[in-house]
């Protein structure tokens, strides 16, 4: 029996890895098939919002604190970086030296952010994180001698052919997603993962237990902002500018909320799922209808038939249909049977000792 | 004996409400200890101000002489003070063993040999890669007690242990709680269950709004006329007070 179940798991494990190899090969071979730069423009924007909703839900989805403020570190690092170079004359490949700036930017935002926005929790924590969002953004479009106000910062000349730009792009924002998962990987196995899941679930109880709450969100937001901002800064160097609107985009968040619920929220799998459909649907229909509105209304729909029909999102749910069909119909977790105890005698004072 | 676990004047109020009112209580080292009362006694405020959820108003909480009023639960569970909740609270959507271990102290191997020994001794070993959602109420009671136990508390408060379960189970946590006491463990228990409380308690404190009306052993406390009026209403002013000790 115990022979089984570990062969079973063997033969699983296997079969990802085996599916972890053939992705790898297809995401490395993507652009060498598909070499068009309305294709790899495509990818290159699903790759961005892997990584970013990755990070968004290493915070948000294991700690059941919805930020609708992510995109505060997007544009701050990719303002660290336009402005870093602007200012400090740097120029060609060089640029991509100033990522790990933006990402001090984000961590640096992070902490005095976290210490307000999470004292409080769930509609409130959401609240806060709105309103600094637009902080933010009223930061960026006034003051204007740092930001650049209405016309904000442009990157960079970066000293690529027109040809081999996007396939540049494309191996960067790949490598951020792939070690934004791999990041994503290692907290949700981790200790500190662990108690994320715990604050999740019940925070008082978690305190009750040990956990210092605050210290783990605050860890857990400040490593999210922090790859955020990075990100933000390659997204920056591939539209080579930003401006307040862009950079301070509240439908930012509002996509992370999507792609992470559409996914499954809390799960690896899942947001890289929901941004791969999401993002480069999004772009098809923003290009594909003149009528820029129709992609957010069709966003919004979207949103709400996942809360309907999918609420645990695509990946544990579907994954819930396999195990049904593996195992007939029966419950995916068989229910526990109550605990076989020898019936003794009521507690008596003179048992004691 | 020395008071491994102390309150002194704790008094707490919500709004006009006094949950506590000048409450002394004294848990000896080594003891099982019972808090009884009728519902809205303040029995659970007593344990949420001991065990940091709630912030007392005036008074101290005291363990092993060191003052730990009003700091912040996790620091009370570092301390050394591990509680349950009369409603339990377990994470569902972690396993069985995964709950155990966000109680640990450490990960690693080690914690999780001690987890899995703490699941043995409770009874529920089988069920550790199960979801927590999973369990039986009466299941989860005794993941609560597990998960209590694994960093070796100085003291442990359990909060109706008995509510809600079968007989069998009772025995079942009756008998685990002899097993910890007779290896050291200090508990207090806060259960309305009378047999429970007399047939496992060493000492016996009865909380009525609030304050502490009778403090002793089971067998004087189960005959005094305070905690019949406390529990029953009964007129006490013609009689003879009581055997028991003074609060």
């Amino acid at each position: 029996m115990a022979d089984t179940s570990a062969t079973n798991v063997s033969r699983q494990r296997a079969g990802a890895g085996l599916a972890l190899v053939v992705l790898a090969v297809a995401a490395i071979a993507f652009p060498l098939v598909f070499s068009s730069p309305v294709v790899t423009n495509y990818a290159i924007y699903a790759l961005i919002f892997v990584a970013v909703v990755s990070a968004w839900n290493v915070f948000s989805g294991f700690s059941g604190y919805i930020s609708l403020g992510h995109a505060v570190f997007f544009g701050s690092g990719a303002y660290a970086v336009g402005i870093a170079a602007r200012d400090w004359h740097v120029n060609g490949v060089a640029v991509f030296g100033l990522l790990p700036l933006a990402a001090a930017v984000g961590a640096v935002i992070a902490v005095p952010f976290g210490l307000v926005a999470l004292r409080v929790r769930r509609h409130t924590f959401i609240v806060i994180t709105i309103a600094v969002f637009f902080i933010f953004q009223l930061m960026a479009f006034n003051f204007q001698s740092f930001t650049g106000g209405t016309i904000g910062v442009a990157a960079p000349f970066l000293p690529w052919s027109p040809t081999s730009f996007n396939d540049h792009f494309y191996y960067i924002t790949l490598g951020c997603a792939a070690v934004m998962i791999v990041i994503a990987v290692l907290v949700r196995r981790s200790r500190f993962g662990l108690q994320l899941r715990a604050i999740r679930d019940d925070e008082d109880r978690a305190r009750g237990l040990g956990v210092h709450a605050m210290r783990v969100k605050l860890t857990a937001f400040v490593l999210s902002g922090a790859v955020t901002a990075a990100v933000g800064g390659v997204w920056f160097l591939y539209l080579t500018q930003v401006q307040p609107q862009s950079g301070f985009d509240p439908l930012f968040d509002l996509s992370l909320v999507l792609m992470a619920f559409l996914g499954g929220l809390g799960t690896i799998a899942g947001p890289v799922l929901g941004a791969l459909i999401i993002e480069p649907g999004q772009l098809y229909l923003t290009i594909r209808f003149t009528n820029g509105y129709l992609s957010e209304i069709l966003l919004g729909v979207l949103f709400l038939l996942i809360v309907l029909f999918v609420p645990r999102g695509l990946v544990p749910t579907i994954g819930e249909w396999i195990r049904r069909l593996r195992t007939r119909g029966r419950p995916a977790v068989a229910p526990v049977p109550a605990t076989p105890t020898a019936p003794v005698e009521a507690p008596a004072r003179e048992a004691k000792r | 004996m020395t008071a491994l676990l102390r309150t002194e004047g704790v008094r707490k109020a919500y709004g006009g409400v006094h949950a506590l009112d000048s409450c002394t209580v004294e848990i000896d080292e080594g003891t099982v200890a019972g808090l009884i009362g009728p519902n809205g006694s303040g029995k659970t405020t007593l344990f949420n101000v001991i065990t940091g959820y709630a912030k007392a108003d005036e008074g101290q909480v005291y363990l092993a002489d060191q003052k730990i009023t009003n700091i912040a639960p996790e620091h009370v569970f570092a301390r050394g003070i591990g509680r349950t909740f009369q409603l339990t609270r377990i994470f569902a959507s972690l396993t069985v063993l995964e709950n155990m271990l966000v109680a640990s102290k450490h990960g690693g191997a080690a914690a999780r040999q001690r987890a899995m020994d703490q699941l043995e001794f409770v009874g529920i070993a089988g069920h550790h890669a199960a979801l927590a959602g999973t369990l039986s109420y009466g299941q989860r009671k005794l993941l609560e007690l597990a998960y209590v136990l694994v960093s070796d508390p100085a003291v442990i408060l359990l909060d109706e242990p008995a509510g809600g379960v079968n007989l069998s189970l009772v025995n079942h946590i009756a008998d685990r709680i002899r097993e910890l006491n007779a290896a050291g463990k200090t508990f207090l228990i806060v259960e309305h269950n009378m047999e429970f409380v007399m047939g496992l308690c060493d000492r016996v404190t009865v909380l009525d709004s609030g304050a502490v009306v009778a403090a002793g052993p089971p067998d004087i406390i189960r005959t005094d006329r305070r905690v019949l009026n406390a529990y029953l209403g009964e007129d006490l002013e013609d009689d003879d007070p009581h055997p028991g000790e003074q609060a």
